[in-house]
Parts: structure tokens; C-alpha cells; sequence
């Protein structure tokens, strides 16, 4: 007899744990207007990243087209994948010194991990991290990126 | 058939009209490219032979090649769900062998985040554990309570992922000013949603009547295979590095180590989700109390390490990993290697599978918390 | 042509005769045979694409998410895009499968719908067949659909087909009988086994209302088992993605896929329908004995849309079961049946058998 009840309260305990499971998804499938995803391409314009987010490596410019750059190749040292390539060229100066300049910073964003230590290591704040996150290409050369841009210049005021 | 002879269990003991499948290395259930070939008899397995190597990426060997501070975001890639306590392990060793004393906010914050990424290791394992079960709703709601772990991770670490944000010394950058308020919120959240995971998988009768007694390991196999973490636990094997050796600031918290006696699946996946709650308690005991200070000691550029072997032990998401730097005192290490707890736990598996169904080898192989990356390295 | 969307039994019939008047008798019967296939394909096709538009929309809800959101407004053209990928992809035969088996398999699940679909009445009128022996037609040629899944999983020469097949055979086969039981159990409370006489018998009441007790646990156990039947929800066993990678349908690509995965959501609106019919009353509206001016009023709503929303709302409470609950093993899924429904079903059995004897429904 005592077999039999425990039949029957096992059927019912089952039978309750299994609502109570529809409950939890019930409450959702009732509510259908309450989503967590978000409609990516269409919010677009709103969406923003947090400040930090590592989304490429950027050089930034001046509004005289001019960057932080020395071209010491610190950055290239500290990466641990070979992404960048940093070539530089030697200028003579108005006053007659020879100098070492940046020719290109090339970036291989194909390769990177973007594990930050370049920006951490540059001496003189040359490089950061952007935000844009959106980086599919339809041909693999346009990965490959020059950072500073045509006709740059060396900022006066950078310590060298 | 010829080629799985040779590699499965020991060629003479094979008969001809033995039933061998393979799952993997393309499975929905694997996890990724784990190959496992199973014996059956009917539904019924009788034996398994895990094959691996599909994606082995050669970390250890690379990691020879390049400096300590650039080890750290290969790291990153073995384990992905635990990628920011396999940093800390290696910047731990580091530290150590250089006998460098860390800023105690820095141990805080290591802390901190540690819990937190088991936490989102145990989310995203509660997820795929429903879904190889067939309760494809967990997945959606585990994911939707990973995303505001990702939030926080993302806004001060700068990636979801693959964080580096520890380097030896310290930490990359100090957090964000609204770390903490974030932080609270998450707990305050996941504390209301935590006991849904409860009512829609645990008390279900299905998923009980399906776990519980399957795929017992006894105390003295988990011993002897290395099944650490929850899985090893589950077997009452007392296996937990924080209790055990402990690094940063699990020393100053209070926290209880979860065991179980009875080794089956249904405990495994238990003490999982009982991991999630003491994980909350460890955040909210540290969470208000960060002290002030530096986020990093200044280190050299080039970090070379004195000549001789270091070894450290953390605990992740899935069990104790190891760290092993040899040293010949330059500046990239002479070996290292990695002692993941996948790779171990995995081959335990032979001991639990014998006379299950199939169903049970996708369950069983689900509460291992396998992350394939993990144990080919 | 008289044609009233309350009753569609002149409107057939004022078809027929001007058809008569005009061809031979063996003309006329060929023409609307020919009519109702061109009727019942059009139907399978667009009302399967809906279920397949419906589940993802649900299931999409129970997850927070949208779901398809992107062909048409709402997605609703989602999956007739889908079908026209499925239409235009190569039908790839597998080496070492079985040619004949492997192709024909298909055709049986899809043709077993068909039958099926021709006993069901959607309206007064509208029901291809009217057999005095319907609801045991219906539960005979339902198990015919497992020998097309069996003969897949043989045939693909695949060994996760293979286990999905016997599986499928051994589980259809088990719930085939509780399906069977619990339409007895209503059968003795009608008193007929044709369709259109037992919706004419819940004209002052739904079974589940009448037979109170005893309907609702033989309501309950026919929602079990056909879902069960139907491979869905926790009892997905012969597909088990997880396990199987698909089950007895993994070598099937192109229209052969579309063939099973249409018969599924088929499988799924017949098992509904016949929910529908049993326990709710079919088309019936919903009439409480002499109520006259409540039932009046919901006269006012046509038969065929009442069918619908009926058959709607059991869908979604086993799409609800699908989205919910874990899969059950196969040991689990013979024990569910054979020392849980199947005796429920006897003892059922027998107090309906004692509630109609003592006239205690009403």
C-alpha cells in the first residue's frame, strides 16, 4: 500500500516540478515584448563602446597633421605577434643635423591580438586603442594599414 | 574501421562486429574539436577512448619564444572562460620568482575578478550543459546573465574575452570608476535570477531522474586521475588551491569549500551552481573594501627571471592549473608548461561511461565543464 | 452557389452538382479528387511554413529574443525563403546507402500526413472523408509514419541514423498505445467512432466538460503521448541534435529534408486537430447546456475559426513542453509509458467506463 502512494505522490511531485518549469518560461513567452538582444545594425548609430574597449590600434593626428611618433620601434619589440612594422628614414633638418624620423608605422590589424602592450610601452604616447569594432574587409591587403597618414610630421614638443 | 584498430583499445581486444562510434571532432557536443571514439553495445557504452590533438596550437611552445609579459595573452586562448585567473597564474609565478610584493589592491582587484570570471565560466557551463541535455532555454538565459559580467570585464579591461589585464606587477590599468557600483548591481541582479536556474533544471524531474546516480567517480579514482575542481570536489576530494595554497586575497575573505560525497553528475552540477552563490559572497565581502594605492609596481621593460624552475598553482573555473617556468636567467623562459584541468578530467572519463547510454556519455562529458582549448593547448 | 462561412456543407454540395451536370460521374470524381489534392498540398505547404514561422517566434519569446525579424514584416517571410533554399539545394545520396529505401522513405512520412490530414473536419462540411470508423483510422495509419522514419535511419548507412531510427521505432511504437487508450476512453463516453459523430455529440459541451475527471486525465495522457508521437519536445529523442547530430534525417539534404521536416509541423497540427476534436469539441463552439443566450454568442464566431484557435492554442502548449524541459532518455521515455501512462490509462479506462454506466457526466 505504502508502494502504491509513493507511486502516486511521485507522479504529482513530477508533474508540479515540470509546471513549475513551464512557469518560469511562461512568464517570458507571455511578455514577448520584452527582449534582451539588441537589433545590431539597425542601432547602429546609437551604439557606443566603452572608452576602453580595444577595437584597433590608432595613431592620433593634430588637426596640423602631426603625431606623437618618434619611430623608436619600442612598439614593435614589445609585440608578441610581429603586427607592426615600424620603418624609419633619416631627414637632414634646417640646421643641418641628421635626424631619424618615421617613414611609416605599418599595422598588420590581421594579425593583432590586441593584447594592449604596444600602447603600453610607447614612450611618448604615439599609439592608442580605438574603438571601431567593425573590421571585416572583403580583401585581406586592406588589413594591412599605414598609421600615420601622408605628409605627417613629428608634434615640436615630443621628447625624443 | 582498419585505422580506429590500431589506436583503440589495445587492437587484440576488439572483436568484428563491435559497434564503434565517433563523436566528434565535428559534434554538437563536444564542444568544440574533441574526437571520442565510443564502443557500443546497443545504446549502451561500453567504453570510450578520448582522442586529442584536433586543435592543438602549440602554446607551450611558443611561449619559449617570446618574453614573460608577452606569455601572458596566450594565456588568454587555452582556457577562454577562465582566461583572467590563467593570467594571474602566470603573473603569480613571476612575481614570485622575482619575489616582487604586489600593491594589496592590486590583490583585491585579482580577486574580484577571478570570482567573477567563474562565475561567467559556471554561466556559460549551466548553459551547455541544458542545451546537451535538449532544454535549449538555458542557453538564452545563461547567456543573458553572462552579458553584464562581459559589461564590467569590458569596460575596464577593454576586451570580453581575451583580457590581458594582468601584466607581472600588477594590473594593466586601474578599474573603471564605475567598477563597483557595477559590480553591485550584477550581484543584486543574479541573486533574483540564480534560483530560476533552479526551478527550470535542477528540481525539473527529467533532468534529476537523468543525472542523478550516473557516472559515479570514486574518491580514490578522482585522486588518482587528478579530477580536480568542482568535478574532483563532487567525489569528496578536497582539492580546492584557494583553501589550499592561497594566493592574493583569498586569504582575507571567508569562503566555504563545497564538497559532495557522492561523485555522480547530478553533484556536479550542483556544486557548480553552489560555487556561483559562495563566488557572490567572496565578491560582496571585497567588493566595498579596495583599498587605495598603486595599480602596479613599475617594472622593467625587459623582465628576466633568475635562473632555476617556479611552479604555480591557481584555481579556475574547472580545476587546478599549474603553471611550470624553467629559467636560464634570459629573457624568454627555457620551458613552460601548462597543467590544465581539462586535460585530466577528460581522461577520467573512461571511469564513469561503463555501462551507460549515450544520452549519459553527452551528460556526463557536459558536468566535465570540457573547453577544448584547454586541454590541447 | 450558396456559400456561408457558418457551414460549408451547401457550398460542397451545390460543387458537386454543378460538376454532375456537366461531366460523367467518373469525370466529376476525378475532377474533385483532383481539386482536393491541389487544396490539401497548397494547405500542407503554407500552414507548414507558418508552424515553422510560429515555433521560431515562440521559442523566441520564451528566450527574450526577437527571432526572425528580417524577410517581410515580422520575418514572416522568413521561411518560405528558407523553403525556396531547401527547393533549390543538390539532393546528395550518400555512398553505400540503400537507393530505394533511402529515397522512399521520405514520400511514406509525407504520404501518411496527407491520409491523416482527409479524416479532419475544419468546418460543417469541410472534411474530405467521413468513415464510421474514423478515430480508429486516424490512430492505424498515424503508426505508418514510423516505418518511413525507421527505413531513413536504415537506409542512410549512417550509424547515428541508425540509433535514431530504433529509437524512434521503439518509442512510437509504446505511445502508439496510450494514444489508442485515451481515445477509447472517449470513445466510450461518445458512443461513436466516427469524427463528425463525436463533434455532433459535444454540441451541448466539450468532452473535457462533460467527462470532468476522467476526460481531463485522458486529455492530459493524449497531450503526453502525442507529443511522444509527434518526436517533439523533451521526447526528441530520434533526432537528439545533441546526441545524434540529427538523428534518422542527418544524411537527408534539399526537398528530401523539407519532406520530414514539413511532416514534423504536419505531425504536430494533426495530433492538434485530433486533441481538438476529441476533448474540445472540433469546430464546436463553446456551448454550456442551456445557456442559450451565452451560447448564441458564441455562435456568432464561424465553426472553422474556432477550429483553429483551438488547434492554435495546443500547438503553442506543446511548443511550450519543446522550449521547456530537458530530453528524456531512452530507458526513461519506455518507463514514462509502460509503468506510468499505461497503467493511468486502465484505471482511466475503467472509471470512465463506471462514469458513463452511472450517468454521473453530464
Amino acid at each position: 500500500m505504502k508502494a502504491f502512494f509513493n507511486y502516486i505522490s511521485e507522479i504529482f511531485r513530477g508533474f508540479y516540478s515540470l509546471l513549475q518549469g513551464m512557469g518560469v518560461t511562461g512568464k517570458y513567452l507571455f511578455t514577448p515584448w520584452k527582449y534582451i538582444t539588441q537589433n545590431y545594425p539597425e542601432n547602429r548609430d546609437t551604439l557606443k563602446m566603452f572608452d576602453r574597449f580595444r577595437g584597433e590600434v590608432i595613431m592620433p593626428h593634430n588637426e596640423n597633421n602631426e603625431h606623437k611618433c618618434t619611430g623608436c620601434g619600442i612598439c614593435e619589440i614589445n609585440c608578441p605577434n610581429g603586427t607592426i612594422e615600424v620603418i624609419t628614414k633619416t631627414i637632414v633638418t634646417e640646421d643641418g643635423k641628421k635626424k631619424r624620423v618615421l617613414d611609416k608605422h605599418i599595422y598588420h590589424l590581421g594579425m593583432c591580438t590586441l593584447c594592449n602592450l604596444c600602447v603600453r610601452a610607447c614612450p611618448s604616447d604615439a599609439i592608442v586603442m580605438g574603438q571601431k569594432f567593425e573590421h571585416a574587409v572583403f580583401d585581406r591587403k586592406n588589413l594591412t594599414k599605414v598609421l600615420n597618414k601622408p605628409g605627417s610630421k613629428l608634434e615640436a614638443n615630443v621628447k625624443e | 574501421m582498419a585505422e580506429y584498430k590500431e589506436i583503440l583499445f589495445h587492437s587484440d581486444k576488439i572483436k568484428t562486429d563491435d559497434y564503434l562510434i565517433n563523436m566528434g571532432p565535428q559534434h554538437p557536443s563536444t564542444h568544440g574539436a574533441l574526437r571520442v571514439v565510443a564502443k557500443l553495445e546497443g545504446e549502451i557504452v561500453e567504453a570510450v577512448d578520448p582522442i586529442v590533438g584536433y586543435i592543438h596550437s602549440g602554446i607551450e611552445k611558443m611561449c619559449e619564444s617570446l618574453g614573460y609579459h608577452q606569455v601572458i595573452h596566450l594565456t588568454d586562448r587555452m582556457d577562454y572562460l577562465s582566461a583572467h585567473i590563467n593570467n594571474e597564474a602566470v603573473c603569480l609565478c613571476v612575481e614570485n620568482a622575482l619575489q616582487i610584493e604586489v600593491p594589496e589592491r592590486v590583490k583585491y582587484i585579482r580577486t574580484i575578478f577571478d570570482e567573477l570570471t567563474r562565475i561567467a565560466s559556471h554561466q556559460l557551463w549551466w548553459c551547455a550543459t541544458g542545451l546537451d541535455l535538449g532544454a535549449m532555454t538555458t542557453f538564452f538565459y545563461g547567456l543573458r546573465d553572462r552579458e553584464p559580467i562581459l559589461d564590467i570585464f569590458e569596460e575596464t579591461c577593454g576586451a570580453r574575452m581575451t583580457f590581458n589585464y594582468n601584466v607581472p606587477g600588477g594590473l594593466m590599468f586601474d578599474i573603471h570608476p564605475n567598477f563597483q557600483k557595477r559590480v553591485k548591481d550584477f550581484i543584486k541582479y543574479f541573486r533574483k535570477k540564480l534560483p530560476e536556474y533552479d526551478t527550470l533544471l535542477t528540481g525539473n524531474v527529467i533532468f534529476t531522474e537523468r543525472t542523478k546516480g550516473l557516472g559515479v567517480l570514486s574518491k580514490e579514482d578522482a585522486i588518482a586521475w587528478g579530477v580536480t575542481g568542482p568535478s574532483g570536489r563532487a567525489s569528496g576530494f578536497e582539492c580546492d588551491v584557494r583553501k589550499l595554497h592561497p594566493y592574493s586575497a583569498y586569504p582575507y575573505v571567508k569562503f566555504e569549500e563545497k564538497l559532495a560525497t557522492e561523485g555522480d553528475t547530478f553533484w556536479r552540477y550542483k556544486l557548480r551552481i553552489e560555487e556561483m552563490w559562495e563566488s557572490m559572497n567572496i565578491i560582496e565581502q571585497l567588493i566595498d573594501n579596495i583599498p587605495e594605492g598603486d595599480h602596479a609596481v613599475k617594472m622593467k621593460g625587459v623582465i628576466k627571471l633568475p635562473e632555476g624552475e617556479f611552479y604555480q598553482r591557481v584555481e579556475t573555473s574547472k580545476g587546478d592549473f599549474g603553471v611550470f617556468i624553467v629559467s636560464d636567467g634570459k629573457k624568454n623562459p627555457y620551458r613552460l608548461k601548462f597543467r590544465s584541468p581539462g586535460f585530466s578530467n577528460l581522461f577520467a572519463l573512461n571511469q564513469m561511461v561503463k555501462g551507460v547510454k549515450i544520452a549519459d556519455l553527452v551528460a556526463i562529458m557536459a558536468t566535465l565543464d570540457l573547453v577544448i582549448p584547454d586541454i590541447d593547448r | 452557389m450558396a456559400f456561408s462561412i457558418y457551414d460549408f456543407t451547401e457550398f460542397t454540395k451545390s460543387i458537386h452538382e454543378g460538376l454532375s451536370s456537366s461531366l460523367s460521374p467518373t469525370m466529376t470524381t476525378v475532377v474533385e479528387w483532383v481539386i482536393i489534392g491541389v487544396l490539401y498540398i497548397l494547405f500542407v505547404a503554407l500552414f507548414g511554413l507558418f508552424l515553422v514561422y510560429a515555433e521560431r517566434k515562440v521559442c523566441a519569446a520564451i528566450q527574450q529574443r526577437v527571432g526572425p525579424n528580417r524577410v517581410g514584416p515580422w520575418g514572416f517571410f522568413q521561411t518560405i525563403a528558407d523553403f525556396v533554399k531547401l527547393l533549390m539545394k543538390e539532393i546528395i545520396n550518400p555512398k553505400g546507402v540503400d537507393g530505394f529505401l533511402y529515397n522512399v522513405a521520405p514520400y511514406i512520412v509525407i504520404i501518411t500526413v496527407f491520409i491523416i490530414l482527409s479524416l479532419i473536419p475544419f468546418a460543417p462540411g469541410l472534411q474530405a472523408f467521413d468513415f464510421d470508423i474514423g478515430v480508429f483510422f486516424v490512430t492505424a495509419v498515424s503508426s505508418i509514419g514510423v516505418i518511413g522514419i525507421l527505413l531513413a535511419g536504415w537506409s542512410s548507412n549512417n550509424k547515428y541514423s541508425l540509433i535514431g531510427g530504433m529509437r524512434s521505432g521503439a518509442q512510437i511504437i509504446s505511445y502508439e498505445l496510450s494514444i489508442g487508450l485515451s481515445i477509447i476512453t472517449m470513445v466510450i463516453m461518445s458512443g461513436t467512432m466516427q469524427i463528425s459523430g463525436i463533434i455532433n455529440a459535444q454540441a451541448n459541451g466539450w468532452f473535457i466538460f462533460k467527462g470532468h475527471i476522467p476526460a481531463i486525465i485522458a486529455f492530459i495522457v493524449f497531450i503526453i503521448a502525442s507529443t511522444a508521437e509527434t518526436n517533439r519536445g523533451p521526447f526528441d529523442l530520434p533526432e537528439g541534435e545533441s546526441e545524434l547530430t540529427g538523428g534518422f534525417h542527418t544524411e537527408y539534404s534539399g526537398i528530401k529534408f523539407a519532406f520530414f521536416f514539413l511532416a514534423e509541423y504536419m505531425n504536430l497540427f494533426i495530433v492538434s486537430a485530433m486533441a481538438t476534436i476529441i476533448f474540445l469539441g472540433g469546430w464546436m463552439p463553446l456551448h454550456f447546456g442551456e445557456f442559450n443566450s451565452f451560447n448564441a454568442a458564441m455562435d456568432v464566431i464561424p465553426p472553422i475559426i474556432w477550429f483553429f484557435l483551438k488547434v492554435c492554442a495546443i500547438m503553442l502548449l506543446i511548443m511550450w513542453f519543446k522550449w521547456t524541459f530537458p530530453r528524456l532518455r531512452v530507458d526513461q521515455i519506455l518507463t514514462l509509458e509502460w509503468k506510468y501512462l499505461l497503467p493511468i490509462n486502465l484505471f482511466n479506462i475503467l472509471l470512465m467506463t463506471a462514469v458513463v454506466l452511472l450517468g454521473w457526466h453530464w
